[in-house]
């Protein structure tokens, strides 16, 4: 199983869950990334980090820390 | 138009409670409703803006409350319940909203629709207001609104809040929802978990707890709402939880996880029929800028410049638009001692009241300023790309990239710093930065540091005088500020603020031209609040230290001595200056003295005279200054501020400049019989600092480590009233300022000795 930080500029994937009950997870799936979910990486700042998705038609920034948490599945 | 005159609200104005996502045009759409007609405050016991407006269509009034931006009702802090209180009419200040009116943004319905799905929950007439539906066409979006209300019963009302396009449909369809009863709609969560909300209800009590503050009881696992001491969250409705929660989580329904998957599952299914998406979104132009600006390349060099820019906008305004309000208040000064015989009442309408009055007013332009660029770096959606290319700079001191622009803007003044820092949502985060941001070296610091570095750092240069060793020096104090403010950040969520890093999951919205009359008002805003809210304050504050620099007014002897020979000179003036006419001064600077008419005996004596007048009256002061109750705090904390290199004088003048940093060149050029019109670059000043001595020897007081103490004491302390003012308001608490003046001190204390013994020691 891969997460979110582990993928390269440009891929895209599916999320299959989210790890965690606390605060960063409900805010991850509050903001669209619910199993199921569609998105594609877009980019990192230009310190590596955080990332820049793009989720539901729109653009999401999170750390790696955070999207490491995201399990998903290549589409 | 038949709702004038039917139901009970017609009567009187209807309440309508604003919602939705960040950067879905909310506050641009407030203001188109209430044109501008709007009051601020704050809610009680929390951070939270409370701002209101009003509206009138067809004779209707409209009471508006615009509720802080949000991505989801789910309250885990005091800050984020104050929405939720609102809209259940569990808020003391307000009555229960009559209509929500949600506002999502046509380009991005998904997202938005799971906020609009917890709105619908709460059981109020809604009224959707769609935004940005031409952005969503240039998206390739196709959205028929008439099959999204086949989907969910409320109205949908396209709008252009930029242009004010859509506002009387939306004020209609307001008026209309009012009248009518709340819309059914069917909850979106599965049948396992109503039954179990359905029981926490009965737990509590008939109608002791609302249905959604029963979900949310059993959704939080922050535990906040548990623990919030609700009205109906008993100890059984508590306990019951964590097996409600197992039960659900074995029927396939996990706690929290199921809001989220329930509710964009409703989004998906309501939005399906209603809105044809194309296969691949289409570039527009927003996107090919954030390629440019996000690229670590221009991206970075983009930032600098904007952050200079905006640096450099705000230090150059503090200059020329602190010598228009001192001129403004050297003027009304003039004035006030041309009506008013010399006495305590024209020093205090003089040194207390129009000194405070300046002091406060000093600020305005620089604020101003400041949130006209933050407006337009918020409006334009580059504010989150900021805080997404500084993010991992700042993780590193424990705080998020939301941060850094409060942190950037103190450093021209900690006062639009600490207001910019309300972006920042977690409330830790917000603190430090609030906490931290009086520590960079802001513009009122610039007058010490000039005073004191050109009177007493040698001109020096080194690489072929490409760096002076004054501009070393000033380069040093602005470090020190920076330095020590992410050091104490670093202690302060190690310590006090510790907690996990909050996460940093940012929207990067859509780029788009900022609204003149969003940022125009935004910058009035915030000048009038800080002119409210700080300006009392500082006023009394400055009233305080003007008595304890004038009382007591004792005549001792050698004052009463002055004074004789005061009236003395002022008659033989006043008897010259009707026959003597001196020559009008010259009023450019350039001109030799040589080309000058040589002055007549006559002249020459009236000149003189003058010259003592001023002198003697400037002794007086000075020795009035000593006896007063601030020249004698000065000398009880002499054995405190010795071992900093410090004499009496600068004792009182550090006490004296509370109020205002900048204050102390003005008490320094008092105490040593100047007279209080001195500025930073004033050579007598200089001189008299040179020269001044210890009582009873030759040794100078002002050598090379003094300075420095002076300076660094300067750099690191809190003397500015209205940056505790404003703390005090943005925190919502006396405790913070009152604990950032102590730590500040005594940093400022400790730095000071540090440098004085450091530079003795060193044998500067």
């Amino acid at each position: 199983m891969t997460t979110l930080a582990e993928m390269k500029i440009g891929q895209s994937a599916s999320v299959t869950s989210i790890d965690g009950v606390d605060e960063i997870s409900i805010r991850l799936m509050e903001m669209g990334l619910v199993p199921g979910t569609e998105f594609t990486i877009l980019g990192t700042a230009p310190l590596g980090d955080p990332l820049e998705i793009e989720v539901r038609g729109y653009r999401l920034s999170l750390r790696k820390s955070e999207a490491s948490r995201v399990q998903v599945t290549a589409v | 138009m038949t709702a004038t005159a039917t139901s009970s609200p017609a009567t009187r104005a209807l309440t309508v409670a604003l919602i939705g996502n960040p950067n879905t045009g909310k506050s641009t759409l407030f203001n188109a409703l209430s044109g501008g007609r709007v009051r601020t405050g704050n809610y009680p016991g929390v951070t939270v803006e409370k701002k209101t407006g009003k509206a009138e269509f067809h004779g209707r009034q409209f009471k508006l409350i615009d509720l802080p931006g949000t991505y989801s009702l789910a309250p885990r802090s005091p800050d984020e319940m104050v929405a939720v209180d609102v809209l259940l009419g569990r808020q003391s200040q307000e009555s229960r909203p009559d209509v929500v009116l949600c506002i999502v943004d046509a380009s991005n319905l998904e997202r938005n629709f799971y906020l609009l799905s917890q709105v619908l929950e709460l059981g109020l007439p809604t009224v959707v207001a769609v935004n940005m539906m031409d952005l969503a066409e240039e998206r390739g979006l196709k959205i028929q609104l008439d099959k999204l209300r086949a989907q969910v019963p409320v109205e949908f009302i396209p709008v252009q809040a930029h242009r004010g396009k859509g506002l009387n449909e939306l004020k209609q369809a307001l008026s209309t929802a009012a009248d009518k009863p709340p819309a059914k709609i069917a909850s979106p969560f599965p049948d396992a978990f109503k039954t179990e909300v359905t029981k926490l209800e009965q737990l509590a009590g008939e109608g002791a707890l609302p249905r959604y503050l029963a979900e949310r009881l059993l959704l939080d696992t922050s535990g906040y709402l548990a623990g919030a001491h609700l009205a109906g969250v008993t100890p059984p409705v508590i306990d019951a939880l964590p097996a409600a929660r197992e039960r659900l989580a074995k029927a396939g329904a996990p706690v929290p996880a199921i809001e989220a998957m329930a509710r964009y599952q409703w989004a998906a299914n309501v939005l399906k029929p209603a809105v044809t998406r194309p296969t691949k979104r289409p570039d527009n132009f927003s996107d090919r800028v954030d390629r440019l600006l996000t690229h670590w390349f221009f991206g970075t060099a983009f930032f600098l410049l904007v952050m200079f820019l905006l640096f450099q906008a705000v230090s150059w305004i503090a200059g020329p638009s602190g010598d228009i309000i001192d001129g403004l208040i050297g003027i009304a000064s003039d004035w006030v001692s041309s009506v008013l015989a010399e006495g305590p009442l024209q020093s205090l309408i003089n040194n207390g009241i129009l000194a405070g009055v300046g002091g406060v007013i000093v600020f305005v332009p620089q604020i101003m300023l400041l949130f006209f660029f933050i407006a337009i770096l918020e409006d334009c959606g580059y504010m989150a790309r900021a805080a997404y290319l500084m993010d991992k700079l700042m993780v590193r001191v424990g705080l998020s990239g939301k941060s850094f622009i409060p942190l950037l803007s103190s450093f021209a003044c900690a006062i639009p710093g600490m207001m910019a820092a309300r972006v920042i949502e977690n409330r830790r985060d917000r603190l430090v930065t609030i906490l931290v941001a009086p520590l960079m070296s802001c513009s009122a610091r610039l007058p010490v540091y000039v005073l004191l570095t050109q009177a007493f750092i040698p001109e020096q240069s080194y690489l072929g005088g490409l760096i002076s060793l004054q501009g070393l020096v000033m380069f040093a104090m602005y470090s020190i500020g920076a330095i020590v403010g992410i050091g104490m950040a670093w202690l302060l969520k190690l310590t006090i603020l510790r907690g996990p890093t909050p996460p940093f999951v940012l929207e990067l919205p859509t780029y788009k031209w900022p609204g003149l009359w969003i940022v125009l008002h935004r910058m009035f805003e915030q000048g009038w609040a800080f002119i409210y809210r700080a300006g009392t304050l500082i006023l009394a504050v400055s009233v305080v230290v003007w008595a304890l620099a004038y009382y007591p007014r004792t005549k001792t002897e050698p004052i009463r001595v002055a004074s004789e020979r005061e009236a003395v000179l002022a008659s033989e003036v006043a008897t010259l200056e009707k026959t003597v006419v001196l020559p009008e001064e010259e009023a450019s600077a350039d001109s030799k003295p040589a080309e000058k008419p040589p002055l007549t005996p006559e002249q020459q004596q009236l000149v003189d005279k003058k010259a003592e007048l001023d002198d003697v009256r400037n002794h007086i002061a000075a020795t009035h200054l000593e006896n007063s109750y601030l020249g004698q705090m000065g000398k009880v904390i002499e054995p405190a501020v010795r071992p900093l290199g410090w004499d009496w004088k600068l004792g009182s003048a550090a006490i004296a400049s509370f109020p205002a940093r900048e204050v102390i060149v003005a008490t320094l050029g008092t105490i040593y019989g100047l007279g209080d019109s001195q500025e930073a670059e004033s050579k007598p000043l200089q001189e008299r600092l040179q020269a001044a001595t210890w009582s009873g020897s030759k040794k100078p007081v002002y050598t090379i480590p003094v300075a420095l103490s002076v300076m660094v004491f300067f750099a690191l302390c809190a003397q500015c009233a209205s940056t505790l003012a404003i703390m005090k308001r943005e925190t919502g608490s006396y405790w913070w300022p009152v604990f950032t003046f102590v730590y500040m001190t005594t940093l400022a204390y400790i730095g000071a000795f540090i440098a004085y013994q450091l530079g003795t020691w060193l044998g500067w």
